[in-house]
């Protein structure tokens, strides 16, 4: 029975190559007995058989799981792995079958070895071993720590990534790494050697005892993420029971003290505090309930005395956030048309007949929602102020919120777009679509029409403004 | 006053940063020191360094700049009206201290927030002078996580998302209301508006220029949030709206929920009360459901007349025990939305239900070995070999899961 010997280091290799040439000797998993660093094999066997590696194609998935599980320290797992890999010759599907119990079992120890080299990752307390005789200016820093399975090697280079600037050694069981001038290198693993104090750990003792909060006991929560297997190798351990001990206590006695006066200073410095900012008057607004749920209130924004007065429906997503008008995706899409229109943008005052965004969320997006004829209502309020301040010629009014905000007409464009009503207070209003209108229709010949329509409205309005219309 | 040593800063202010929920240290750009130019890295997914008997993870140096404050917010141990005990570090201080627990591989980064002295500019200049110390002069490649003051020059926090992986504004507690009678010289608008800039800021950084150069990153981590718990009166229904409210507007990566917890020299205005932990618990995984299942706010909140959550089980299983006409479900034939209301089957076990049974028809111990907790959800599917028979329309199902009466602690 061929007896495949594999070695303590870069064992993932060695499997991998034996592997592949067993799979091409076609010789059946029962057929194989594993050997690892000495240990496991038959002692009537035949000696180390070498083979020739061939060429394999397996799922990535295998592969993963198996560069993984060969740092396990269950003996069964070479034999395990190449099972799975006989089977997966036949069933190319199997690892997508999450419920096949070999698969299953190999994913358990997959997870054991993650979550080991996450521990290892979370749990190695360096100490300063001082600088080098050999006049190497890198800090040097040493660690003990017992893995449950073989990770050193697999772990090392997360340590190599996060400590590129100084030299390290971590010493556990089975295995040395050691970092020294940017060079991975391992040798055999040692008994617990003493390493010096270091005075940076009373520090980190500190702090370990201060962040913990004595109100708010949850042991089951620490000791299921930090099992007490790890806590002989770190240094922040040994408060644990005192600090248990003590908690109810330090609570208890936190509601049992008696309110203090407050420190003289603190009247003073409460009366030094500049007086909070009040919000601006429309800021402040609370007309309606739109007010509830928006960032902030967005004003109007254009000369003082415009001509041209552009009322859209409400603030969208963008404008909510920025505080300012027609800067979404409808904003830009008006800004090219009526460029495109001859409207010198700059001269034209733009606000919405609504100033807070409605909307309803969903997930990670807000959806816009119409404003109701109350919230029209309401709103108009802030509307006619700023037309009797910017006292335009003409207004343009786009969609249907703005139509009944500004002539009290709340009925649909499609019949009134192009024409020009007039204000209560004699203003004419001409009436065109909402460029968000266009964004939403999803019929391209349509949207490439009445986009026209608006451009067409946009020059009409640049036209009577030049008195030639 | 006799002048205070590290070792005494550091116990005075992080007792005083304890009380903000937050220690993740995950989602950001990967970085390396592999070239030996600098320290740290940072790979995606955080970790966790150590857990305090409190069972919170201590993933970074999470500490306050100075707990010297001029406001005066009721429920925090740093009001200017309580007497605890004030330190400041110096940012060489707060610099050294992060340098020393990264090399020893303590912490992932650091964590700095800070009670606002002179004025918000002025303490956030420090803050940013610290972020910037760290990243340039000591090429630190480690996680950092910058508590913005809302207040502070947009300058500032712009400086802040360009060193740190993330920022964060926390908007204390769950309604405006609550805000202007505990922390009356904060601004829930102003709050709010500085985390709609991070968010315009964030989505600039990602805009590429008509050259196709990329911008230098803003917070990549994203920004999050922390509200009180139990501090006011607000209900369960109205925590949940005002977080998906949060998330839907600002991209948050996360809102933190911490239950509100005694703090030494606690105001008459603000009685202590036992921290609600298992209701900062349900809040946590109702917020889960929201963001990853598909559940809406009405769904998870309409279980009880008084708008809170069922606290002696878990919000999933109270929907489903409330809804049992959608259930038993049939595994093999089930919808994903479907599949994610089932009690006890998490987002990877449908995942994994979904790929397997495309291959072969599933059974009983196929979902066992696939990790789903079948305690629960056997009363709510049928499999090949499996049927509840009467057991979901059962009158002591929910008995069945929630712990027995016990007697109220006198705590």
């Amino acid at each position: 029975m061929p007896t495949i010997a594999l070695p303590m280091l870069h064992t993932d290799r060695a499997f991998r190559d034996a592997a592949r040439g067993l799979l091409g000797a076609g010789v059946p998993p029962d057929a194989v007995l594993w050997q690892f660093n000495g240990n496991g094999g038959d002692l009537f066997a035949d000696p180390p058989a070498t083979v020739a590696p061939t060429a394999v194609t397996v799922p990535r998935a295998f592969v993963d799981l198996m560069n993984r599980v060969v740092w396990h320290s269950d003996p069964q797992r070479f034999a395990r792995l190449y099972a799975l890999l006989w089977r997966l010759r036949v069933t190319p599907g199997l690892m997508t079958d999450r419920g096949d119990p070999a698969l299953a079992h190999l994913m358990r120890l997959d997870k054991d070895v993650r979550r080991d080299k996450h521990k290892m990752t979370a749990f190695v307390r360096f100490r300063d071993i001082g600088e080098s005789a050999d006049g190497n200016t890198r800090r040097r820093f040493a660690a003990w720590f017992e893995p449950s399975h073989c990770i050193t090697e697999p772990t090392a280079p997360f340590f190599a990534n996060r400590f590129g600037d100084m030299d390290w050694m971590i010493q556990t069981p089975h295995l040395t790494a050691h970092f020294e001038s940017g060079a991975l290198r391992f040798s055999p693993g040692a008994p617990k050697p003493p390493l010096p104090e270091d005075a940076t750990e009373d520090l980190w003792r500190t702090y370990y005892a201060n962040i913990f909060n004595p109100a708010r006991l949850k042991i089951k929560a620490m000791t299921a993420e930090m099992p007490k297997k790890y806590w002989k190798n770190l240094p922040e351990a040994e408060l644990i029971p005192g600090l248990i001990a003590n908690a109810e206590s330090r609570a208890r006695a936190m509601q049992a003290a008696a309110p203090t006066l407050p420190p003289l200073r603190s009247d003073r410095i409460i009366a030094r505090l500049p007086g909070q900012a009040t919000p601006d008057a429309l800021n402040g607004c609370t007309r309606c309930p739109l007010f509830a749920n928006a960032t902030q209130a967005v004003p109007g924004e254009g000369p003082d005395r415009a001509a041209l007065m552009i009322v859209g429906e409400q603030p969208g997503d963008h404008e909510d956030l920025a505080g300012r008008p027609f800067v979404g995706p409808a904003g830009q899409m008006f800004d090219r048309l009526a460029q495109e229109a001859g409207l010198a943008r700059d001269a034209v005052y733009v606000t919405n007949a609504v100033k807070h965004f409605k909307f309803t969320p969903q997930g990670k997006r807000r959806i816009h929602q119409r404003p109701d004829r109350p919230e029209i209502e309401a709103c108009k309020w802030w509307l006619d102020g700023e037309i009797a301040a910017v006292q335009p010629r003409l207004i343009v009014a786009m969609g249907a919120t703005a139509a009944y905000s500004l002539t009290g007409n709340g009925k649909t464009m499609t019949a009134r777009r192009g024409t020009i009503e007039t204000r209560r207070d004699g203003t004419p209003v001409l009436l065109t679509f909402h460029p968000s209108f266009l964004l939403r229709q999803p019929d391209a010949t349509r949207r490439a029409a009445d986009t026209a329509l608006l451009r067409g409205d946009l020059a009409l309005a640049a036209r009577w403004l030049a008195g030639t219309a | 006053m006799a002048k205070l040593g590290l070792q005494q800063k550091l116990a005075i202010l992080s007792d005083a940063a304890k009380y903000d929920a937050s220690c993740a240290s995950s989602g950001t750009s990967r970085r390396t020191s592999r070239d030996g130019t600098g320290l740290g890295s940072t790979t995606g997914s955080g970790i966790c360094h150590a857990y305090a008997p409190d069972g919170r993870c201590i993933s970074l140096l999470k500490i306050l700049m100075t707990n010297f404050c001029i406001y005066d917010c009721a429920y925090c141990i740093n009001r200017v009206s309580s007497n605890v005990e004030r330190a400041r570090f110096t940012p060489e201080e707060v610099v050294h201290l992060t340098l020393e627990f990264y090399r020893r591989n303590y912490i992932e980064g650091l964590f700095l927030s800070s009670g606002i002295i002179r004025s918000p500019d002025a303490t956030m200049a420090d803050m940013v002078r610290i972020a910037q110390i760290l990243r340039q002069t000591h090429n630190f490649r480690g996680y950092i996580h910058l508590k913005t003051i809302p207040d502070a020059d947009p300058l500032l926090i712009e400086q802040a998302g360009l060193f740190a992986d993330r920022i964060s504004i926390n908007v204390e507690l769950p309604t405006d209301a609550a805000v202007k009678s505990f922390a009356p010289e904060k601004s829930p608008d102003g709050i709010r508006r500085a985390m709609a800039d991070v968010r315009l800021r964030k989505e600039a950084s990602q805009d590429r220029s008509h050259t196709g150069k990329r911008p230098p990153k803003f917070a990549p981590a994203g920004q999050s949030t922390q509200m009180i718990i139990g501090a006011d009166n607000s209900t369960d229904a109205t925590i949940l709206g005002q977080s998906t409210r949060l998330y839907s507007s600002y991209q948050l990566k996360r809102v933190y929920y911490s239950a509100f917890s005694p703090i030494p020299d606690a105001t008459a205005k603000l009685p202590l009360i036992r921290p609600p932990l298992e209701r900062e618990h349900r809040l946590y995984q109702a917020d889960w459901l929201l963001r990853f299942y598909g559940f809406g706010v009405d769904e998870i909140t309409a279980g009880r007349p008084d708008g809170n959550l069922d606290l002696a089980i878990d919000p999933k299983l109270a929907w489903a025990l409330a809804n049992r006409h959608h259930f038993p479900l049939e595994v093999n034939r089930a919808s994903r939305e479907m599949l994610l209301r089932v009690p006890g089957f998490g987002t990877k076990t449908v995942q994994r239900i979904l790929t397997t049974r495309r291959h072969r028809s599933l059974r009983y111990d196929d979902l066992l070995r696939m990790g789903a907790l079948m305690g629960k959800a056997r009363a709510f599917v049928t499999l090949t070999d499996w049927s509840p028979r009467a057991l979901t329309d059962s009158a002591d199902l929910r008995a069945r899961f929630a712990p027995p009466p016990e007697q109220l602690s006198l705590f």
